[in-house]
C-alpha cells in the first residue's frame, strides 16, 4: 500500500486541524509532509523542497489557492507537480476555475483523510509514466 | 163738250175767266210740268182756284216700287205731314183702294172711326181715280177732294179725266229715271266691290271666253297691245293654265277638291299660286257661265309652312320645356331638404315632398299631427315674412325649430331663404331650402363627448401611467433589493456552508481517523460513541448540503452533467449505498426493474440523488411491512417511471403538497417524530422539474404511500 518513501506532499491549508489530521494521517500511511498555511508559503516550499503533489486549499489568507496554482504552473520548476484543489467551496463554477487556475485534481470539504489519500495514490500513478519524477 | 174745248184752247190763249179758257190753261200748264208732284200740285191749285176746293191731296198708284197709292201733292194739308201716309193696293177693303178700283167717282162719307183715315183725315171726301195713260191698265192715282159741292165734282170729274194719262206718264218717267240711276248706281257698287276684292274674280262663258273679270284677274289674264312682250306671253300662259283648270274641274264636278292654280304674275315674272273655285251660273238670257274665283295662296303656302314649322318649334320646345320642369320636380323631389316657394303675399306655391311632409297634413291626420303643422306653418311664415320686409337682404339663413308631425320628434332646422327678383327689381317669390341639423347637432354632441372622454381618459391614463412609472420605480427598487437580498443570501448560504464544512471536515476527519485506530485501538464504548459523533457529523453534513443544493438551484447555479446510463445499475448502486439503512431495519425491500429499459440520457447524479432519497424517506416512514423499488417504460415509450411503494404511515391529502415545500415535513410541530431538515423532496421535486420531468405522490394516512418519478427518456427542455 505504501506508495514510495520518497512521496512528499506539501500540504496548504490555513486551518490548522485539518492540516493535523491530514498529516497524521498521511504520515501514518508512509507519506513524507510539508505544511503551509497561506499562498506564499505554499510558493516559498514548492520551489525549494520540490513536492511530489500539492494539495492545496484555495481560500487562504493573503495569496489565495488560485493565484498560488496559477504561479506554480507558470514556473517551469514546479510546472509538472501535480496540484489537488481542496475547499469547502461547493458552488457551481468553483472547480472550473480551479481547474482554469491549473488544478489537476478538485476535491471538495469534507474530505475523509482516506479519500485524499486515494486522490493523492490516484495522481501519482497517472503522472507514474513522466520522467525525470525525482521522488522515484 | 166742244165748246168747252174750244174755250179751253181760247183760255190758253187769253188768260180770261171763261171755263173753256180755264181748262186750257191748266192743260197747258199741265202738259208742261215736269214731275208728277209739281203736276199735281198744279191740277190741285187750279181746282182751288175754279171749283173752291178748299182741301186736296193728289195720291200717284206705283210712283216706286211696289202696288202703292202714295201722295204726291197737297192742298190745304201740309205734304210733310202726310208724307208717310201710303196704302197698300193688296188690301182691298181700304176705302182709298175701293175708291181707286171704282169706275166713278165715289164720296168716302165721314165714317168716324170704323175705317181707316184718308190723307184728309175722316171727314166725307170726295174720291176721284185718275184715269190711266193706256186705257184698261189700272187707274194712274186717286184725288181726294173736300167740299163735296157741284162745282167741286164737276170740275173734279173733269180733272180726273185729264190728269190721270199726264200724272202717270209722269209718274212712269220718273220711275224709269229713278230705277236707272239706281241700275247705275248699283252697277258702279258692284264694279268697286269685286275690284276691291284682291283675289281674281272672273265670270266666263261656256267656251272659256271672259264676260266680267275684276282689275286683279284683268292683270293676270288680260292684256293689251301696248304691253310688253314678255307680259303678253305670260298673260298667254295664264289664260292656258287657267284654262286647263277649269276643264278640269268642271269634269270632277261639284265636290271635288279646290284645285291649286300655278300662275306667273306679268309685272314681275314670279311664280304665283292660286287656288280656283268656281262656280257654274245659269242665266235665263245670258246662258251657262262660270264664276271663278281665285285665291293666292302664295303667301298661305309660305305661310302656312312656316306656320306648320313654327307650330312644330312650338312642340319641341314645349316637349322641352316639359322635359326640363319635370326634371326639375324630380330634381327638387329627389332633395332630401324641404324645398318651399313662396310668394310675396306669403302664400307657398310650391313644395317638395319632404317640405308637404312638415307643412301638410292630410285630413285623416290626428288633430295632433294638424296642430303641428300648423306651428310649424307659422314658424315658417315668421322666418319668411322677415326676409320680405327687408330691403336689400337677398338672402338669409337662420334657425327654425319644427316637428315632425309623423313623430312628434323636434326638428332643429336651418333655413336659408334667397329672393327671386325680376328685371323690374320686385321680389317674386322666395325660395327656402331647410336643412335637418339634429344629426349634425347630435355629431356635434357626440363629438363634444368624445372630446371629454378622450380627455378624461387622457388624464386618467396619464395619472395611471404615473402611477405606474410610480409602482415600476418601486418594483424596480424592491426588484434591486430582492436582487441583492438574494444574491446576499445565496452569498450568505455559500460562505456559511464554506465555514460550516472545514469544521465538519476536521470533525469527520477525526472520528474517521480514531475509528480507524490511527490514534491505537479503541474500548467497544469508545467505538460506539465515535460512530455516534461520526453518524450525527454525516447528518449535519447532509444538511448542509442540502442547503447548499437549494441554494444553488435557487441561483441557477445547479450544474447537470447528461449522459446515458443504464438504470438497473442506478438502481442496484443506490440499494447498495442504502443497503446499511436496509439492514437496520426488519423490512422486505425489493425491486421490480425490467432489465431490457434502454440507456437513460439524464443527469445521473441528479437521478440518483432523488431514488436514494425517495427510499431513505420510505425506510424513514414505514415502521414494518415492505418497500419496493420500480423502474419500468412508460406506456408511451419515451418516458422512464421509478416508483418507491412502501406500506409505511402514508400522508393525509392536506399533507400531500406540503411534503414538497422547502423546510416543510408532514408533522411541523416541535415535538414530531422524525427527524430531517425536510429538504429532501423538495430538492427532488426542483431536480426532477430540472430534469424535464415531475415527482408526485399517491399516499392516504396509513396506507402507505407512492412517490412516482417520472422522467423522459430524452431530455427535451431540461433547465
Amino acid at each position: 500500500m505504501a506508495t514510495g518513501p520518497a512521496t512528499l506532499v506539501l500540504l496548504v491549508d490555513d486551518y490548522p486541524d485539518n492540516r493535523d489530521i491530514y498529516v497524521q494521517f498521511l504520515t501514518y500511511a508512509g507519506l513524507r509532509v510539508e505544511e503551509a498555511e497561506n499562498g506564499h508559503q505554499a510558493l516559498d516550499k514548492a520551489f525549494t523542497l520540490r513536492p511530489d503533489v500539492i494539495v492545496m486549499d484555495l481560500s487562504l489568507p493573503g495569496l489565495d489557492g488560485w493565484e498560488a496554482t496559477r504561479r506554480l504552473k507558470q514556473d517551469p520548476r514546479t510546472r509538472d507537480i501535480p496540484v489537488i484543489a481542496l475547499t469547502g467551496h461547493a458552488l457551481a463554477g468553483h472547480s472550473k476555475v480551479a481547474f482554469d487556475a491549473g488544478c489537476d485534481a478538485f476535491i471538495t470539504k469534507p474530505c475523509l483523510p482516506e479519500r485524499l489519500l486515494e486522490e493523492i495514490r490516484a495522481i501519482l500513478t497517472a503522472a507514474r509514466p513522466r520522467s525525470g519524477d525525482p521522488t522515484s | 163738250m166742244l165748246p168747252a174745248r174750244r174755250t179751253a184752247s181760247r183760255a190758253a190763249g187769253r188768260p180770261s175767266g171763261a171755263g173753256g179758257a180755264a181748262r186750257l190753261e191748266l192743260l197747258e200748264s199741265l202738259l208742261v210740268a215736269s214731275d208728277p208732284a209739281q203736276c199735281a200740285q198744279r191740277a190741285l191749285g187750279w181746282l182751288q182756284r175754279r171749283a173752291g176746293v178748299r182741301r186736296g191731296v193728289c195720291l200717284a198708284a206705283h210712283p216706286g216700287d211696289g202696288p202703292r197709292l202714295v201722295p204726291v201733292a197737297s192742298l190745304g194739308v201740309l205734304l210733310d205731314r202726310i208724307e208717310t201716309y201710303s196704302v197698300d193696293l193688296e188690301l182691298r177693303d181700304h176705302p182709298l183702294t175701293r175708291a181707286l178700283l171704282a169706275a166713278e167717282p165715289v164720296v168716302i162719307p165721314s165714317n168716324g172711326h170704323r175705317a181707316p183715315a184718308t190723307p184728309l183725315g175722316r171727314r166725307e171726301v170726295y174720291a176721284i181715280p185718275l184715269a190711266p195713260v193706256h186705257p184698261g191698265d189700272l187707274p194712274a192715282g186717286l184725288m181726294l177732294v173736300t167740299p163735296l159741292t157741284p162745282a167741286v165734282t164737276r170740275e173734279a170729274r173733269w180733272l180726273g179725266r185729264v190728269l190721270g194719262p199726264r200724272l202717270g206718264s209722269l209718274v212712269d218717267t220718273a220711275r224709269l229715271e229713278l230705277s236707272e240711276g239706281r241700275l247705275q248706281r248699283e252697277r258702279r257698287l258692284l264694279s268697286a266691290i269685286i275690284n276691291a276684292v284682291t283675289d281674281p274674280i272672273l265670270l266666263t262663258d261656256g267656251e272659256g271666253r271672259i264676260i266680267i273679270a275684276n282689275a286683279r284677274a284683268e292683270a293676270l289674264l288680260a292684256t293689251d297691245d301696248d304691253q310688253s312682250e314678255g307680259r303678253r306671253r305670260a298673260v298667254a300662259l295664264n289664260n292656258m293654265l287657267f284654262s286647263a283648270a277649269l276643264t278640269r274641274q268642271s269634269i270632277e264636278g261639284v265636290g271635288a277638291p279646290r284645285h291649286e292654280v300655278p300662275l306667273v304674275d306679268p309685272v314681275d315674272g314670279s311664280d304665283l299660286l292660286f287656288e280656283l273655285m268656281s262656280t257654274t251660273t245659269t242665266g235665263a238670257r245670258e246662258g251657262t257661265g262660270i264664276v271663278s274665283i281665285l285665291r293666292n295662296v302664295t303667301d298661305l303656302q309660305r305661310a302656312t309652312a312656316e306656320l306648320e314649322d313654327n307650330y312644330r318649334k312650338l312642340r319641341q320646345t314645349e316637349a322641352a320645356a316639359r322635359a326640363e320642369r319635370d326634371r326639375l320636380d324630380l330634381v327638387i323631389d329627389s332633395v332630401a331638404d324641404p324645398i318651399l316657394v313662396t310668394d310675396p303675399g306669403g302664400n307657398t306655391v310650391m313644395m317638395n315632398a319632404p317640405a308637404e311632409h312638415l307643412f301638410t297634413a292630410p285630413e285623416s291626420a290626428t288633430a295632433e299631427a294638424q296642430r303641428i303643422v300648423q306651428a310649424n306653418d307659422a314658424h315658417f311664415s315668421s322666418f319668411v315674412s322677415n326676409l320680405f320686409f327687408e330691403e336689400g337682404t337677398l338672402r338669409r339663413s337662420g334657425s327654425i325649430g319644427l316637428v315632425d308631425p309623423t313623430t312628434g320628434a323636434g326638428l332643429p332646422m336651418e333655413a336659408i331663404s334667397g329672393k327671386i327678383v325680376s328685371e323690374h327689381g320686385e321680389v317674386t317669390a322666395l325660395v327656402t331650402i331647410l336643412h335637418d341639423r339634429t344629426e349634425e347637432l347630435e355629431r356635434a354632441r357626440l363629438y363634444e363627448e368624445l372630446k371629454r372622454a378622450t380627455a378624461e381618459l387622457e388624464l386618467k391614463v396619464r395619472a395611471a401611467t404615473a402611477e405606474l412609472v410610480h409602482q415600476n420605480e418601486l418594483l424596480r427598487r424592491s426588484h434591486i433589493a430582492l436582487e441583492q437580498a438574494s444574491a446576499l443570501k445565496s452569498q450568505f448560504l455559500a460562505n456559511m456552508s464554506h465555514e460550516f464544512r472545514t469544521p465538519l471536515n476536521a470533525i469527520l476527519g477525526y472520528t474517521s481517523m480514531l475509528l480507524k485506530g490511527v490514534s491505537g485501538g479503541l474500548s467497544a464504548q469508545q467505538r460506539r460513541n465515535l460512530e455516534r459523533i461520526d453518524s450525527n457529523s454525516q447528518h449535519l453534513l447532509s444538511i448542509i448540503n442540502d442547503i447548499l443544493d437549494i441554494t444553488r438551484i435557487e441561483a441557477g447555479k445547479m450544474p447537470l452533467t447528461v449522459a446515458d446510463f443504464p438504470i438497473p445499475d442506478l438502481i442496484r448502486e443506490v440499494l447498495a449505498e442504502v443497503e446499511p439503512l436496509i439492514t437496520r431495519t426488519k423490512l422486505a425491500v425489493t425491486t421490480r426493474v425490467d432489465e431490457t429499459l434502454p440507456p437513460l440520457r439524464s443527469d445521473r447524479q441528479k437521478v440518483k440523488q432523488i431514488v436514494i432519497n425517495l427510499l431513505t424517506n420510505a425506510l424513514k416512514f414505514t415502521a414494518q411491512g415492505w418497500v419496493t423499488v420500480t423502474a419500468v417504460n412508460d406506456p408511451t415509450g419515451d418516458r422512464v417511471v421509478i416508483a418507491v411503494d412502501d406500506s409505511g404511515i402514508g400522508i393525509s391529502p392536506k399533507d400531500q403538497g406540503v411534503i414538497f415545500e422547502d423546510f416543510r415535513q408532514a408533522d411541523d410541530s416541535p415535538t414530531r417524530q422524525y427527524t430531517g431538515a425536510g429538504l429532501g423532496l423538495a430538492i427532488c421535486r426542483r431536480l426532477a422539474s430540472m430534469l424535464g420531468g415531475e415527482l408526485t405522490v399517491r399516499s392516504a394516512l396509513g396506507e402507505g404511500s407512492t412517490f412516482t418519478l417520472v422522467l423522459p427518456s430524452r431530455p427535451q427542455g431540461a433547465r
